[in-house]
Parts: structure tokens; C-alpha cells; sequence
């Protein structure tokens, strides 16, 4: 994301002028609840599967999204990022006793996560990465561990609501998602950019008509702006979240699905989700129903 | 690979608004730039100024960073060119255009200056000698000849200004390399995809340059 703050600054530069500073999304929210390390966590896992390396190491990488507000979002005074995808990963982690600090969390952008999963780069992503076919068919896709939809972030003085009050409009996501996809099915004028953070700012300076993407990415930017912006429509897709592994270590789908699992047994799911995605006011949902690890 | 076959009026369409971005930023860049290049060699002190720090300012920046200021900085201060989609244009293509053109027309205003100093002196003094104006003497005299000279660093200035119009990929425009990354995040990986819309450019490319090349030896014939 050097990128991005590369255009923060220049656009700040060249504007400065009578811009106030953009809202910057300091994040006040507590680092989430204490999640259990399991000590001596080595001893129980068989010998050769990667669980048992990562334990024995003592540390894992994970990709996270560094720009999604309850998801995976780091400020620019956070050691760590915060929001229920660290949470998710916290939990794994711990199962391997893995502290927190000891994570090495990488920002993963859409584009990247299979590469990264490839390479070996990221052990694992969990970065809002929705569970499909196609990418089923390059690495491996654990859970799913939550199940959101598309919607709609508008300003809170929109007319829009319902999907088919989009024909026509700008509506902005990010270059080459699903979602943006899915609205130009709608009617509507796709509009990309490179950062769900950027289509922010054009639906508060009213240069799009609204902003779609998955509602719990769309109900963390709402919880920034609460006097600006607002989620509307029902959710029009289906994204189920899962955790992306490397395909060259099967072992690892059974292992995260138990560990999720006994999470959601536990009441940790529940309060993983109010520390974070709940604090926009949403109801903690369900647990959603885990698919069976394919060989 | 196979879903760009299946969805090949997806690609056409995008390699469509690549198209159009060029051809509107390359006529305004073209004449913008011949203006610039008449400013920089003509007898008014305050013009030559005018382009010269306008040509250090703008060539000297990245094309990403006129994209950011006017697609997203002067929005922040209400500036959104919306009003051009009274004449059924798109706003988003209409602030594309004009940062592509705004940075191109540097380029091509510098290519048309290196034309004008291949012309010889004595060709503007004979034109002087014989009464025409400054306006007349560009016009008629040095601004053809100059022109000629500056096919080929023109063309290359056009090449670029295409390949550029990627960048408008971030910036709310459906040209063809947004429609690559719409492939390519449904099939998670494909190099097969990157391939044909690369393809996609060099044909493009393959065509401003032959134009050109056409023009220089056209023109060449005029000449000799």
C-alpha cells in the first residue's frame, strides 16, 4: 500500500489549501478479547504436518486487509491491525500458541492472496475472501467462518433502497471485485478504484451515487461516519467467507475448521464479533454451517 | 482464457474505452501542445514563461498524481466536472481525458518544439522578409515543416499516451485493463488472460505506429 499513501500525501499536497485533513480512522477499539494461548500447543499435533512446524517455530504469517474497518483495519498508530478476521486469526494462532505480537500479519489486497498462498509467503489469508469455485481450484478455502452480502453504503440523505434504484448510477468498489461486478449486472455504472478507503471518500464527496461491496466491510466505514453515511438494501450475493490456505498442506483445512469450531462452541466467535464488526450496531449473527474438508 | 472467449464483447467494450480515451486525449493533447509549442518559441516574454514553467511543472510529475488531483483531490473541494454529463459525457471518461491530457500535451508540445528548431532560420526570416505575421509565418511556413520533423517523437508520445490510459483503471473508468482485472479475479489465476489483453495493446500499439509510419513517408515524398 506504499501507493496509497503516496497519493494520501500528494492529494494532500496539492489541495492543502482549505482541505481539512481527511477523517483519519485512528481506531480506538480495544485490541479485542483475550483469546487463550495454548502452551506446549507442538505436542499436539502429529509429526510433519505443518501445524506442527508453524507450533515448533513459534511464529506465522498471516494475510489480513489492512483498509476494512472491522474486518482487517490498521491505523496509523496500531502495532497490529484490528477486526474480526485478527480475531479469527488470533484464534488459530493460539491454537498453535502463537501469541498475538508473535504473528507476522501482511496486508494481502485482493490480487495478491492467491500468489502469496502459492509462493509461500502468507501461511494463511484471512482478508474477507469470500469462498469460490475458482479460487477452490488454486489454494485451499477453509469454513466458511462468517457469511455477509453485498449491499449498498449510501450518504444517510439517500433515496436509494432498493437494488433496482441503481440503474444508471455511479457506484463505486474496487477495481476487479466481485461486487463491482455484480452491480454492473445491476444496471448500475461501475465505477473502480483502488481502495475501498478512495470509494469512500467519492461517496462523501458525492462523486458516485453510493459505494457496494460486502455489507460488513460497508457497516465498519458506516461506524466511522455514522452522520454521513448509512448501509441500505437487502443483501443482493452471498460472500461466505473462508480462510485461504496453501493447497500443498491438505492437514490444515480439518485443523482450522475444528479450531473455528470450538470457537463458535465457546462464545469466543460471539465475542470476537461484538468487539469488532458488532460495534456498528448489527446483531451477532449465527455461526454459519462449516463445509466438509475435501481431500 | 476461455471466459474472455466467452465474454469477448467484454473485451472489445474495454479495449472500446481505451480507444476513446486515447483519441480524445491525443487530438486535445495535439493541439494543446502545438499551442505550448508556438508559446515557447514565440516573441512574447510572458507567453515563453507561461510555457515553459507549465511544460517543467507538468512533464516533470507522474501521470498518476494529475489522476489523483482530479479525480479525487478536487472532488474534496467540490470540483466534479459533473456538469459535462448535460452533454450525455461521462464525467469519470471527461476527468480521465483531461489528465491525460494535460500531462501528454507537455510531450507533445516539446516534440513539436525540437520539429520547429529543425527548421531552418532562414526559412522564418524569409517569411518575415516577404511581410506574414508571427501567426502567419507559424502557420504557413514553419509549423508545417516542423511538424513533419516531429512523426517520429510524436509517435512515440501517442504510444505512450495509450498505454497511459491504463492508469485510469483506478479511477472509475471501464477501459481495458479494469475488464483484466475483472478476469482475473474471477479465475484467481490465469496468465492466459494477462496475455490476451496485453495482445490487446500491442495490436493497438501496432496501429498508431504504421499510421505513423504512413505519415513519415507521405510526408517524406512532400519534402524532397
Amino acid at each position: 500500500m506504499r501507493l496509497t499513501r503516496f497519493k494520501a500525501s500528494t492529494v494532500a499536497v496539492l489541495v492543502a489549501a482549505g482541505l481539512s485533513a481527511c477523517g483519519n480512522a485512528g481506531s480506538d477499539e480495544s485490541s479485542g478479547p483475550d483469546v487463550a494461548v495454548s502452551s506446549n500447543a507442538a505436542d499436539s499435533f502429529e509429526d510433519g504436518t505443518r501445524m506442527k512446524e508453524l507450533a515448533e517455530s513459534g511464529t506465522i504469517t498471516i494475510g489480513v486487509k489492512k483498509d476494512q474497518p472491522g474486518i482487517g483495519f490498521q491505523g496509523a498508530a496500531d502495532d497490529i491491525p484490528v477486526g474480526f478476521d485478527i480475531e479469527i486469526g488470533k484464534m488459530l494462532a493460539a491454537s498453535l500458541g502463537i501469541k498475538p505480537e508473535d504473528v507476522e500479519w501482511k496486508e494481502t489486497i485482493s490480487d495478491n492472496r492467491e500468489p502469496f498462498l502459492e509462493s509461500g509467503e502468507v501461511d494463511l489469508v484471512i482478508a474477507s475472501y469470500s469462498i469460490t469455485d475458482e479460487r477452490r481450484q488454486v489454494v485451499g478455502q477453509a469454513g466458511p467462518y462468517y457469511v455477509t452480502g453485498q449491499q449498498l453504503l449510501v450518504p444517510t440523505d439517500s433515496d436509494i433502497d432498493s437494488v433496482d434504484d441503481v440503474k444508471g448510477m455511479d457506484i463505486c468498489s474496487v477495481t476487479g471485485s466481485t461486487s463491482l461486478e455484480q452491480i454492473e449486472a445491476k444496471g448500475a455504472k461501475p465505477r473502480g478504484f483502488e481502495t475501498y478507503s478512495d470509494c469512500v471518500d467519492q461517496v462523501l464527496n458525492g462523486t458516485v451515487d453510493a459505494m457496494t461491496t460486502d455489507g460488513a466491510i460497508l457497516m465498519g466505514y458506516a461506524a466511522e461516519h455514522p452522520d454521513d453515511l448509512k448501509v441500505v438494501v437487502k443483501p443482493f450475493s452471498e460472500e461466505r467467507y473462508g480462510v485461504g490456505y496453501s493447497k500443498k498442506y491438505p492437514e490444515m483445512c480439518q485443523w482450522i475448521q475444528d479450531t473455528i469450531k470450538a470457537a463458535e462452541d465457546d462464545g469466543s466467535w460471539a465475542k470476537a464479533f461484538e468487539a469488532t464488526l458488532g460495534k456498528s450496531g448489527v446483531d451477532t449473527p449465527e455461526p454459519p454451517a462449516m463445509d466438509d474438508c475435501q481431500s | 482464457m476461455n471466459l474472455v472467449f466467452e465474454h469477448f464483447d467484454l473485451y472489445l467494450r474495454a479495449f472500446g474505452w481505451t480507444v476513446l480515451l486515447f483519441l480524445a486525449s491525443a487530438v486535445a493533447s495535439l493541439v494543446i501542445g502545438t499551442i505550448l509549442s508556438a508559446m515557447r518559441v514565440g516573441p512574447v516574454l510572458i507567453l515563453r514563461w507561461v510555457a515553459a514553467v507549465y511544460v517543467a511543472v507538468v512533464r516533470n510529475t507522474p501521470l498518476v498524481l494529475w489522476f489523483l488531483l482530479i479525480a479525487q483531490g478536487l472532488p474534496m473541494v467540490d470540483i466534479t466536472f459533473r456538469d459535462v454529463e448535460k452533454l450525455h459525457i461521462d464525467s469519470y471518461y471527461f476527468r480521465a481525458c483531461l489528465a491525460l491530457t494535460l500531462y501528454t500535451s507537455t510531450f507533445v508540445g516539446e516534440a513539436i518544439r525540437s520539429g520547429i528548431n529543425s527548421v531552418g532560420l532562414g526559412q522564418a526570416e524569409a517569411a518575415r522578409a516577404i511581410g506574414l505575421t508571427f501567426l502567419g509565418t507559424m502557420r504557413n511556413v514553419v509549423l508545417p515543416q516542423a511538424f513533419r520533423a516531429s512523426v517520429p517523437p510524436l509517435a512515440s508520445v501517442m504510444i505512450a499516451l495509450l498505454k497511459n490510459t491504463s492508469v485510469a483503471y483506478v479511477f472509475g473508468v471501464y477501459e481495458a485493463t479494469t475488464r483484466m482485472k475483472y478476469f482475473s479475479n474471477i479465475t484467481a489465476r490465469d496468465e492466459g488472460v494477462f496475455i490476451l489483453f496485453a495482445l490487446g495493446y500491442v495490436v493497438l500499439v501496432e496501429l498508431v505506429s504504421l499510421a505513423a509510419g504512413t505519415l513519415e513517408r507521405r510526408w517524406k515524398v512532400a519534402r524532397a
